[in-house]
């Protein structure tokens, strides 16, 4: 069965909450394959690309899932990074609408080493309020077309 | 023989639904003790990065080594052809079943990363004698649930005693599997030993004959059928001589520790000065474990009375808990040796030994898994014929004990 | 309801080498400019392999310790790895993660103190990897031993069976892990041999450069395969012993002076 997803509207705010991604990958396409490729397929490369990582050692950036933090989790206009616990993280904003369970972040960065760094000064630490996984979601634009 | 007959027992009774209940309210409570060190972490246990396996362990182990054990009763009527135990192996191998499920996932639960349950079921590293386990582990379940269909489907009784034979060979190989998961590790004091292998073998023998008697006299008792002193008397003595087996092997693998000055160490450790593992060792394994039921079992006039029976097999279970104790967690708590002569220290607690008490949520996913394995038993006799209609002496036409 | 037109795409994981191919011989040929020596241009392809390129077993990635330059009151390189992974302490001594530590042994009989950085020691022959069901602890070809996590169960077997106690195991959840040094709940790691910093080409570890900051030069990172590194001229003239060497693992953590 082959699902279609359409992301406008689909999370609380909508995806103009969500910082732009940092730039374009090449002249000829956005991300690194054509964006409808990446919409459906974005795990299988990167599930290909991590056992050649941690297996072969083959540290190339275009599937890497630390290239896909850098360049899509930017900060918002008040500087801050998302993290995958808020509606606001790129990733995080389709996964809760398609309402997909991934486990990468309870390991991996869910954002880039600066936005990082910084949330380990122990000022910002003592700040920090992250909230709870969305309490709002809506699930009205998921089609089915077979 | 052929006069004996099977059926399942009555559970309309009120006493068969509190029995339940409470083994289900175990379970779930088990579960959600489990679920909670999952969601937490493993911090909230009295596991570290010192003693690594714990009290989880212990009770999983003492569960997969007795399911092989409780099927020596069906064996001895198939494999070795003993016609009075035939009676009793349909419950032996629905036992051995029930006591290998209730084990497997207390182990399960206990992982780091349950949900990737289906990553160990899937993806195999063939040198690890834990990857062997799973096979041999399913593979149990497997071969021991096509021995009871040939022992309960009368057509098929002709291949009973190849079934029988091929079980038999398997819960060897089994309980050697599980045995070597210590034996083989090469680098703890404690463990690298091939008599594990053995050892572990006639444990099971001992913890699983036990257990089978707890049961069956449970069984009997609540559902008021005859249980004849005859064929008491044959388990009352076979589980005699199981208990001194292990006393021997024990016995074997520390006077041959204690011979090589390197694992002075670890057997010091053990046998005088480690504390708990220490008074485990002597007064809970060697007195309670092992003495006392010797004495309940040969000694007159102790050993006339059925409630001695029970209770040696319940001090044969409390003493097979203490033994696994100490040799799960007292192994890993003797500090590993580095530099063997030498006084290491570090802020990693090297050269200190391992501290470790189980945590509330450890001893009840232990208690779940056996809650588990009894509702696989009580369920089984209430659906299928597992129980003889009596076990009376002149059912089973044995002679009355004379002695 | 609008509906997209079902596309269907064939996926094909060729990467796109040339964009990074470029970016790769434009920083070596930066190097070899700058060196004006062709024979330099090949050494320096020699020591940072192109990213696409998967490890090898021609290089066999080890380390030295010398205990005689190792001091007692010095954790440099430990401090110095929980920086480079984010091995941020819990407050839970027996249960916080150590890749390494400082090890005091001390002879019973003469009294002498030896301090030394105590690790994964990169076996060739490793017990966590044999004992591993799952296959997730493993030994890459070029000598490092490491757990994929993607793969681990957390079962810590692997910790019953490292003669070392190199591992640790992740007893809570974390967050704000670093991007190059993944960890989480549920799984068992160590000392990476700072993988990702081998794999950029750095040619050494975050310890063995705090120590060498230090003044120490206790440390030192290197490939065992190769007879001009430094570290195989060493072991080949002051020799180093394997810790356990009993147990025939052939480590790749060499010690000196003790």
């Amino acid at each position: 069965m082959a699902c279609s997803v359409l992301l406008s509207g689909a999370v609380s705010g909508g995806p103009e909450d969500i910082p732009p991604p940092k730039g374009v990958y090449s002249e000829d396409t956005l991300c690194v394959e054509p964006v409808e490729v990446m919409r459906r397929q974005h795990f299988d490369y990167i599930l290909d690309h991590r056992d050649r990582t941690v297996v072969e050692g083959i540290r190339t950036k275009q599937y890497s899932l630390i290239g896909c933090i850098d360049c899509h989790i930017t900060p918002n206009a008040q500087g801050e990074y998302a993290r995958y616990s808020q509606d606001t993280h790129f990733c995080a904003s389709c996964h809760l609408f398609t309402a997909v369970n991934i486990d990468c972040f309870q390991c991996h960065a869910d954002r880039p080493e600066e936005a990082i760094r910084k949330a380990q000064e122990p000022d910002v630490k003592a700040q920090q309020s992250v909230p709870e996984l969305h309490e709002t979601l809506q699930f009205s634009t998921i089609t089915f077309d077979r | 023989m052929e006069t004996v007959r099977f059926s399942t027992i009555d559970a309309r009774s009120a006493q068969y639904w509190v029995l339940l209940g409470l083994l289900a309210f175990g379970a779930l409570v088990g579960y959600l003790a489990a679920h909670h060190m999952d969601v937490e972490g493993h911090h909230i246990t009295g596991m570290n990065n010192q003693i690594v396996w714990g009290f989880p362990h212990v009770v999983a182990v003492f569960l997969i080594v007795a399911a092989s054990g409780a099927l020596n009763v069906a064996s001895i009527s198939s494999v070795f052809g003993k016609i009075d135990y035939k009676p009793l192996a349909r419950l032996s191998a629905l036992l051995a079943i029930a006591l290998l499920v209730g084990g497997l996932i207390i182990l399960v639960l206990d992982l780091g990363r349950p949900d990737r349950l289906i990553v160990a079921m899937t993806v195999y590293n063939f040198k690890s004698i834990f990857a062997w386990n799973i096979f041999l582990y399913v593979g149990f379940i497997f071969i021991t649930a096509v021995y009871l269909w040939m022992m309960m489907e009368r057509k098929m009784n002709r291949f009973t005693r190849s079934a029988g034979f091929a079980a038999f060979i398997w819960r060897l190989i089994l309980t050697t599997g599980t045995g070597s998961i210590f034996g083989f590790l090469v680098a703890r004091q404690a463990y690298d030993a091939a008599i594990m292998a053995p050892l572990f073998i006639i444990m099971s023998f001992s913890f699983g004959l036990a257990v089978f008697i707890l049961v069956l006299q449970a069984s009997y008792a609540w559902t008021r059928r005859q249980l004849g002193d005859a064929i008491m008397d044959k388990l009352r003595v076979l589980l005699g001589i199981f208990i001194a087996a292990v006393f021997y092997f024990v016995l074997v693998y520390h006077l041959t520790n204690l011979y090589a000055t390197e694992h002075h160490g670890v057997e010091r450790f053990i046998l005088v000065d480690g504390g708990i593992y220490t008074f485990l060792f002597w007064v809970a394994q060697i007195f309670i474990g092992s003495v006392v039921p010797l004495a309940l079992i040969f000694v007159k006039p102790l050993n006339q009375s059925r409630h001695m029976i029970s209770l040696a097999a319940l001090l044969v279970i409390a003493g097979g808990l203490a033994q696994l104790y100490v040799i799960i967690i007292g192994g890993q708590a003797y500090p590993l040796v580095l530099f063997p002569g030498m006084e290491e220290s570090s802020s990693f607690f090297d050269g200190v030994v391992g501290q470790y008490a189980p945590s509330i949520f450890e001893i009840l996913l232990g208690v779940g898994g056996v809650c588990v394995a009894l509702i696989i038993v009580t369920v089984g006799i209430a659906i299928l014929e597992f129980l003889p209609e009596s076990l009376s002496d002149k059912a089973l036409r044995l002679d009355p004990v004379t002695s | 309801m609008s509906t997209e037109p079902v596309m269907r795409y064939t996926l094909d994981i060729t990467e796109d080498i040339s964009v990074e191919r470029r970016n790769f011989t434009q920083g070596i040929a930066a190097l070899a400019g700058l060196t004006l020596a062709p024979g330099v241009f090949l050494y320096c392809a020699a020591e940072a392999k192109p990213d696409d390129q998967a490890v090898s077993s021609q290089q066999r990635w080890g380390m030295l310790v010398n205990t005689n330059n190792c001091q007692e009151d010095c954790d440099a390189c430990v401090s110095a790895c929980n920086e480079e992974n984010g091995l941020w302490s819990l407050g839970r001594p027996a249960t916080d993660a150590q890749w390494i530590r400082k090890l005091n042994v001390k002879d019973r009989q003469t009294g002498h103190v030896t301090s030394m950085p105590m690790m994964c020691q990169h076996c060739e022959h490793p017990p966590c990897v044999d004992v591993c069901p799952t296959g997730a602890s493993f030994r890459r070809v070029d000598g490092i031993v490491l757990v994929n996590k993607h793969t681990c169960i957390g079962c810590r077997y692997c910790m019953m069976a490292c003669p070392y106690k190199a591992r640790s195991f992740i007893h809570e959840p974390l967050q704000d892990q670093l991007p190059h040094s993944p960890r989480g709940k549920g799984c068992v790691e160590s000392c990476t041999l700072c993988v990702h910093k081998v794999d950029r080409g750095d040619n050494n570890t975050a310890c063995a450069e705090a120590c060498a900051k230090e003044g120490h030069q206790a440390l030192l990172f290197g490939d065992l395969n190769d007879p001009e590194s430094e570290i195989s001229k060493r072991l080949e003239q002051f020799g180093g012993t394997q810790i356990r060497a009993d147990l025939g693992l052939n480590t790749g953590v060499r010690y000196q002076g003790i």
